[in-house]
């Protein structure tokens, strides 16, 4: 039978997008081994000099892009420069026992390691895709009787949303009062933290994001921020039962979903 | 015997999730294991047979689910799957822990080359992978493991079940060292089993 699967293409396009869509090397490991096969090195004989320019090209086109340059990129950058230089320089006595790991051994190897495990996990995505073919009965009534099983969470609603930011407006009313400038916070700034703070942890309570506002007006802006942030499917809000808590789960960034724009 | 065999088949029919032989044994603590584990055995070749059903081993248990190739006409009658997607940062995290277990996660960081600390918070509340221990070092950081949920969403049976990575060397491009390939055999960890048996019985 030679249906479709829908699942499997998706995995395997993310991974050949690789070179359109910066965002998705997630690493620095996965950014070179995309230059090695790119460039179709061997792997246990890298050019050096070439996959450091390369590497440090693909860097400035990031920040050009202003992408956030994580901090990783920029000791992997430290490191290709580091073997390069030792190169350059005269080998020491090779008779003489080095008690440090050779930085470029240490880095195939460590390449290596990473290419199993997204093997691996390509390996195990397939499985995933093999088991969730099998359907068994689903828990419905049973759930029940054995008390088991926690509810399913369920895409949050406008209004239930509305409900949990009254709730927030209460509880500032019962905090002490603490007179400060008055804040103005532009929404877009606002979506700007809310999305440095949903990064931290992928995912986070509703009512954290109010934590650190202590104005009604900031608190608005905080809501109306999150609003615009559900518009632009950056995130997804979901509620566990008809009254249980809210979270709220920080998106991939989707082709296509509208992007911002000040009104 | 051939009573037994169908009451075994109607429990592991009727269980929303993979009953173990252990579980069969406490709700029928009047027949002897090797009968129970007999009846199954009978039940498993009866199901060789090319029905829509098929008795699969799973997450160290037995389920009869429908046959894969029926897949596009069971998947109809449904709208949408309740399980979300995994992203392929938290694909590979797990690949990770899968393989490595018990493993730290600055060790899951320096395979990865990134920060996963988010990814693992999603995988732990997913309850995909779990809390195992401490590895004895300083800072005794928390060991993680994977669960029966990861088992079972990857239709394994137990963690020597995971594919091996030996046969990936075409996908990747080039050739792996055969001493990378092999999975780390799982030690049973001490909570465990305790919370296995706990949660064996529903």
């Amino acid at each position: 039978m030679d249906q479709p699967q829908p699942r499997q293409l998706e995995f395997e396009s993310i991974l050949e997008d690789y070179p359109v869509r910066l965002i998705n090397f997630e690493g620095p490991l996965d950014l070179l081994l995309h230059l090695i096969k790119k460039h179709e090195l061997n792997i246990y004989d890298i050019p050096i000099s070439l996959i450091t320019q390369q590497y440090l090209e693909y860097l400035d086109l990031m920040q050009e892009m202003n992408l956030d340059v994580a901090g990783e990129f920029l000791v992997m950058a430290a490191t290709l420069i580091h073997i390069k230089s030792r190169e350059l320089l005269p080998r020491p006595d090779p008779t003489q026992e080095d008690p440090e790991e050779d930085p470029r051994e240490a880095l195939v190897r460590r390449l290596l390691e990473h290419q199993r495990f997204k093997a691996a996990a390509e390996l195990l995505h397939e499985k995933e895709i093999q088991r969730s073919a099998m359907w068994h009965r689903p828990d419905g009534r049973v759930a029940e009787v054995v008390g088991e099983a926690p509810e399913p969470e369920v895409e949050v609603d406008l209004f239930s949303l509305m409900a949990a930011f009254r709730q927030v407006l209460d509880r500032m009313k019962a905090r002490p009062r603490v007179i400060l400038p008055p804040e103005q916070i532009p929404i877009e700034t606002r979506i700007e933290q809310l999305f440095e703070r949903l990064s931290e942890t992928e995912a986070c309570g509703f009512e954290e994001l109010f934590a650190d506002v202590q104005t009604r007006a900031g608190m608005i802006v905080t809501f109306l921020a999150l609003l615009e942030m559900i518009r632009l499917k950056r995130i997804r809000v979901f509620q566990q039962g008809a009254f249980g808590p809210i979270r709220v789960y920080k998106r991939a960034r989707l082709e296509g979903a509208p992007t911002f724009e000040t009104t | 015997m051939s009573e037994l065999k169908s009451i075994v088949e109607a429990l592991i029919f009727a269980s929303p999730e993979p009953v173990t032989v252990k579980t069969l044994a406490k709700l029928l603590d009047t027949e002897p294991k090797e009968d129970i584990v007999a009846a199954v055995e009978a039940l498993k070749a009866d199901y060789e047979r090319q029905g829509g059903l098929t008795l699969v081993e799973v997450a160290g248990g037995y389920q009869i689910v429908t046959r894969p190739e029926l897949n596009e006409w069971v998947r109809r009658m449904f709208h949408e799957r309740t399980t979300q997607k995994l992203s392929v940062a938290s694909l590979e995290t797990l690949a990770v822990i899968a393989y490595k277990q018990p493993v730290t996660a600055p060790e899951i960081a320096e395979i990865r080359g990134v920060n996963t600390s988010g990814v693992l918070g999603t995988l732990v509340e997913r309850r995909l992978v779990k809390v195992v221990g401490r590895k004895q070092v300083v800072g005794r950081p928390f060991l993680y493991g994977t669960t029966r949920d990861f088992l079972d969403r990857f239709g394994l049976n137990d963690i020597s079940d995971l594919p091996k990575v030996e046969d990936m060397s075409e996908l990747l491009g080039f050739d792996l060292p055969a001493a990378v390939a092999e999975p780390t055999p799982q030690t049973a960890l001490p909570f465990d089993s305790a919370k296995d048996e706990g949660e064996a019985i529903h």
